[in-house]
């Protein structure tokens, strides 16, 4: 099959740019190019990835500002067509922030920024983002963020548990759901979260820092490899 | 008029005026000797340093460039340049900890990107006093969070460093940063200031008044008037910095400049004076030009101020517009604030006036140099005499207080604040011996360690030098790299006094012996002198960069133990030392006797052995026995494993259990293997010569240590484990 397109949407303060970049086109074999959050055009992209960083500084709140780049309004349009969109990290706060997944970031529980190894238990695998995963299984991927402590109203919450939004959640080695294992101090433990249509993904964890295993693990790949067998096979 | 006191807020000398005078022909106007003040200042002119550093090697055929420019340039192979440096930030560090360290990690920054290098890992060395006095709680946890909150921001990882605790940093932190990158070798951009007419231009942050006579500051003791001190602090701004960098290496990339400067300590004042100089060329320009983010900014507040995240450029008229194009794409200001000319002047006006007018070689070139005097300090004598230590009653106990030593125990309390992964190459995490770095695509891998003990160097600063180059070779050899070039801290008191002087002069002739034995070039530093704080000095310390290449990235090695059942090897000697130790320190609390003593030649071989039998691929782990000695070597070692599995050993050695067990002799090195690679790595041993022994077994649930068939060890892994991983949290937590 011909190669999928993916765009990679560059902020001012976006810092894990080109490693997406890398991962996707070095070593899933993509075809990759980047988006500059200025322009208006998304480059007939098969699926957006918002990448992790700290757009203008994180200065007043992680995301925020990012929101209102030009290239965002397509980016909305995209998403609410149906369009694959994953926002990893920074990403992810952009995502809640446009309003496209519910929910915000606090700061991390211990009030650190926490790079580590964490590990996920995948709780969906019935999306575009993890169709090659299996219900359960227990992966290992970096986390780097100093606001992941996702919150969200109990009404929310039970909306989301409901429709099955969840996709990951901080677990120990052995999958299970505990205290310790809940790094930033989430709601749930959320790692990570779709929206109700299932084509908008946001994760505070790194996958493209989880893709060789050169790097420690290779785990991260179950999503980018889920992204191309859902295009494959639909 | 200028007076003694204005002389004396300055920090110049009568006589260093009267040779501004003479000089310059003519008396300097404020301004002028603001300028002057900065650029002979200790921090920029080096006038006490400069004669004894000179006894560095410097030269090397992998040398690109060596001192003297924003950082060292290494030929590391393939078309590629690696460009790193490591410089001081511990004045602003005391003063304004987050601050402080924060732009020390900008400014190290900017030195590797002025280059044209992509900035792709930082590490940072850090002294801080100990974490019972609440107040170095909190520097410490400042700091931490200023490199983070930079470093994280820049998108640089932070892969690794040292640190430890000590009384003599109480009022004295230090905080050295390091910084590397990478560029292609025929793509290097130096400061220079070419072509009379070529257009100079401001780049970046607006200035402001922020840092005025930061130099100045880090070239003195510190009184009683800290607290006044504050604002000479400069402020950090992560986000425009990333900024710069990006732009700054997009006009490069199109060669659209002839010459670029950061704009660090001294700010304008170094920036226009330095690429003048180095071009033989003069650069006039217009302050009135420069975008202030404050009103009423007198010549003399521009000229030295420190605000951060700014470059000075020299392009040509044609290329400008485009230029200025891609600054604006970042958001950055890019103002032509002069040009170029060919009189040897720095020429500055404002508001029509010239408040500046002053041959550039004057300023950077003739800052008096000084021989100043030396002596045996006082103290050796006392401190160097050891009367005799009891043997520990419990070693078990002794054992796990030793690994509680903040020093000694776990840093990833301080390494998870750091983004260590972001650009994603980092082949080994903080914790290992040295950290590794792949380089895309690429077969070989750089690997980067920082060390400087500053107790040996203390009790003798010239083993002291010498073992800091060793061990940081030591620990590249652990991973599999062989050590190719070098950057230096160093870290002393007032060089006014006479002992510090000796100290200086002993550290530098051991760290230039050593780098001769391992053949490798000094391509730049730092020297950071009076860190004196109320008349009292630091320990000597001087900081060690090393940067190695490991050939095969796919064959190096870390501290951790692999399997069970691996045989368990010394490369190297036990001695019976134990003079200027941790355990001596922290159990004993005595800061005396020799520090272990090192055979450069020796030490050379057992990296040698541990290199290729780490290229054939023989080790499953290799880990350098330095603070805590050969006891807490073998816990680290299995701590770091994966299944953080015990190991079992029978030592035989006919010295003092605890100099056996937490003395730090050095050239020595654990190794495992498997049972069948054991003759094999004995064989190469042997024919280099170097002692070589099986020492024990992995596997089990606890760490046993047996001397003379008598178990002097015995704990469970995972408690004495928590007690190293939960030293330093815990510290913090009871506040």
């Amino acid at each position: 099959m011909s190669k999928l397109r993916f765009g990679v949407v560059v902020f001012p303060g976006s810092n894990c740019d080109h490693d997406t970049f890398h991962v996707l086109k070095d070593v899933c074999g993509q075809n990759t190019f980047y988006l500059w959050h200025k322009d208006h055009d998304l480059n007939n992209a098969d699926c957006v990835i918002l990448p992790g960083g700290f757009s203008y500084g994180d200065y007043l709140r992680s995301g925020a500002i990012a929101k209102f780049s030009p290239l965002m309004k397509e980016l909305q349009e995209f998403a609410h067509e149906g369009g694959l969109v994953l926002g990893i990290c920074n990403g992810f706060q952009m995502l809640l922030e446009l309003g496209l997944l519910p929910g915000a970031m606090l700061r991390n529980k211990n009030l650190k920024f926490l790079c580590e190894h964490v590990h996920l238990k995948i709780e969906n695998d019935q999306t575009p983002f993890t169709n090659q995963g299996q219900k359960n299984r227990v992966l290992r991927i970096p986390i780097a963020h100093f606001d992941g402590n996702y919150y969200a109203s109990p009404d929310i919450i039970e909306d989301i548990i409901a429709n099955g939004q969840i996709v990951f959640r901080y677990a120990d080695r052995e999958g299970q759901i505990t205290e310790v294992a809940n790094v930033n101090g989430s709601v749930e433990n959320i790692a990570g979260l779709v929206n109700k249509q299932r084509n908008v993904l946001g994760m505070m964890p790194h996958p493209e820092r989880a893709s060789e295993s050169l790097l420690g693990s290779d785990d991260g790949r179950i999503i980018f490899k889920s992204i191309i067998h859902h295009f494959t096979n639909s | 008029m200028i007076d003694k006191k204005i002389l004396e807020e300055h920090n110049l000398t009568e006589k260093e005026y009267e040779r501004i005078v003479e000089l310059i022909g003519k008396e300097p106007n404020i301004t002028e000797l603001g300028i002057f003040s900065l650029m002979w200042s200790e921090h920029c002119s080096y006038k006490s340093s400069k004669a004894h550093l000179q006894k560095l090697p410097v030269t090397g055929e992998n040398v690109i460039q060596g001192p003297g420019e924003n950082a060292g340039i290494i030929d590391i192979g393939e078309g590629l340049a690696a460009v790193f440096k490591i410089e001081s930030h511990n004045h602003p560090s005391f003063i304004e900890p987050y601050q402080g360290a924060a732009t020390g990690v900008g400014g190290i920054l900017r030195d590797i990107f002025t280059m044209g290098a992509r900035p792709i890992a930082l590490m940072d060395s850090l002294r801080f006093g100990p974490l019972s006095v609440p107040k170095n709680k909190t520097i410490t946890e400042d700091v931490i969070s200023g490199i983070a909150g930079y470093g994280n921001c820049m998108g640089v990882p932070t892969v690794g460093g040292d640190v430890y605790f000590n009384e003599c940093y109480s009022l004295n932190p230090l905080v050295n940063a390091f910084c590397l990158g990478i560029c292609e070798k025929d793509k290097i951009f130096y400061a220079k200031a070419e072509g009379e007419g070529n257009h100079v231009l401001y780049v970046g942050s607006k200035t402001g008044r922020d840092g005025i006579h930061g130099a100045t500051m880090a070239s003195a003791e510190f009184g009683e008037d800290l607290e006044e001190k504050r604002p000479n602090v400069q402020v950090g701004d992560p986000f425009k910095e990333k900024l710069l960098l990006e732009a700054c290496l997009e006009v490069m990339n199109k060669n659209l400049i002839i010459g670029i400067q950061d704009m660090g300590a001294a700010g304008l004042t170094c920036s226009t004076t330095e690429m003048a100089s180095n071009s033989n060329s003069g650069i006039e320009i217009n302050l009135d030009l420069i975008p202030q983010r404050e009103e009423g900014m007198t010549p003399y507040e521009i000229m030295l101020s420190e605000s951060q995240e700014r470059m000075l450029l020299v392009a040509k008229k044609e290329t400008v517009k485009e230029v200025q194009e891609i600054y604006a794409k970042w958001d950055l200001d890019a103002v032509i604030v002069g040009q170029v000319t060919s009189d040897q002047r720095l020429k500055v006006t404002f508001e029509g006036k010239t408040v500046v007018d002053i041959p550039v070689q004057a300023v950077v070139d003739m800052c008096p140099l000084y021989h100043r005097e030396s002596k045996v300090p006082a103290y050796l004598e006392s401190q160097t005499k050891l009367d005799p230590v009891p043997l520990p009653e419990d070693y078990n106990s002794t054992f796990e207080k030793l690994l509680s030593s903040p020093t000694i125990a776990d840093k990833q309390w301080v390494f998870r604040q750091y983004d260590h992964m972001v650009q994603i190459n980092t082949a080994l995490l903080p914790g290992a011996d040295a950290s590794l770095l792949r380089l895309k695509n690429k077969k070989f891998a750089l690997a980067m360690t920082l060390d400087g003990n500053s107790l040996y160097t203390y009790l003798d600063p010239k083993t002291g030098g010498k073992i800091a180059v060793a061990e940081a070779c030591r620990n590249l050899a652990c991973v599999g790299a062989h050590p190719v070039g070098v950057t230096n801290c160093l870290n002393f008191g007032n060089p006014e006094k006479p002992e510090i002087m000796w100290q200086f002069q002993e550290a530098i002739e051991g760290i230039a012996a050593a780098c001769r034995t391992f053949s490798i070039p000094v391509t730049g530093g730092n020297v950071s002198f009076y860190n004196d704080t109320e008349g009292l000095s630091i320990h000597p310390t001087p900081v060690l960069g090393i940067v190695g290449l490991v050939h095969d990235v796919d064959k190096s090695c870390s501290p951790g133990f692999k399997n069970t059942g691996d045989v368990i090897f010394l490369i190297g000697k036990n001695k019976d030392e134990i003079g200027g130790s941790e355990y001596l320190k922290f159990i004993w609390e005595m800061e005396k006797g020799q520090p272990p003593q090192i055979d450069l030649q020796e030490e050379k071989q057992v990296h040698d052995v541990c290199i290729e039998a780490i290229e054939k691929g023989l080790l499953h782990s290799a880990h350098d026995i330095s603070e805590g000695g050969l006891a807490v070597c073998i816990a680290e070692c299995a701590f770091l494993g994966d299944n953080r599995a015990g190991c079992t050993l029978h030592l035989k050695d006919r010295i003092r259990s605890d100099a056996l067990l937490f003395g730090e002799s050095q050239s020595r090195i654990i190794v495992t293997v498997k049972p069948e690679n054991k003759d094999a790595l004995i064989k190469i041993a042997q024919d280099q010569n170097v002692p070589i022994e099986e020492i024990g077994t992995t596997g089990g649930k606890n760490i046993t240590i047996c001397h003379n068939e008598e178990k002097i060890i015995d704990l469970p892994v995972q408690k004495s484990y928590t007690t190293w991983k939960q030293a330093i949290p815990d510290h913090f937590k009871a506040r």
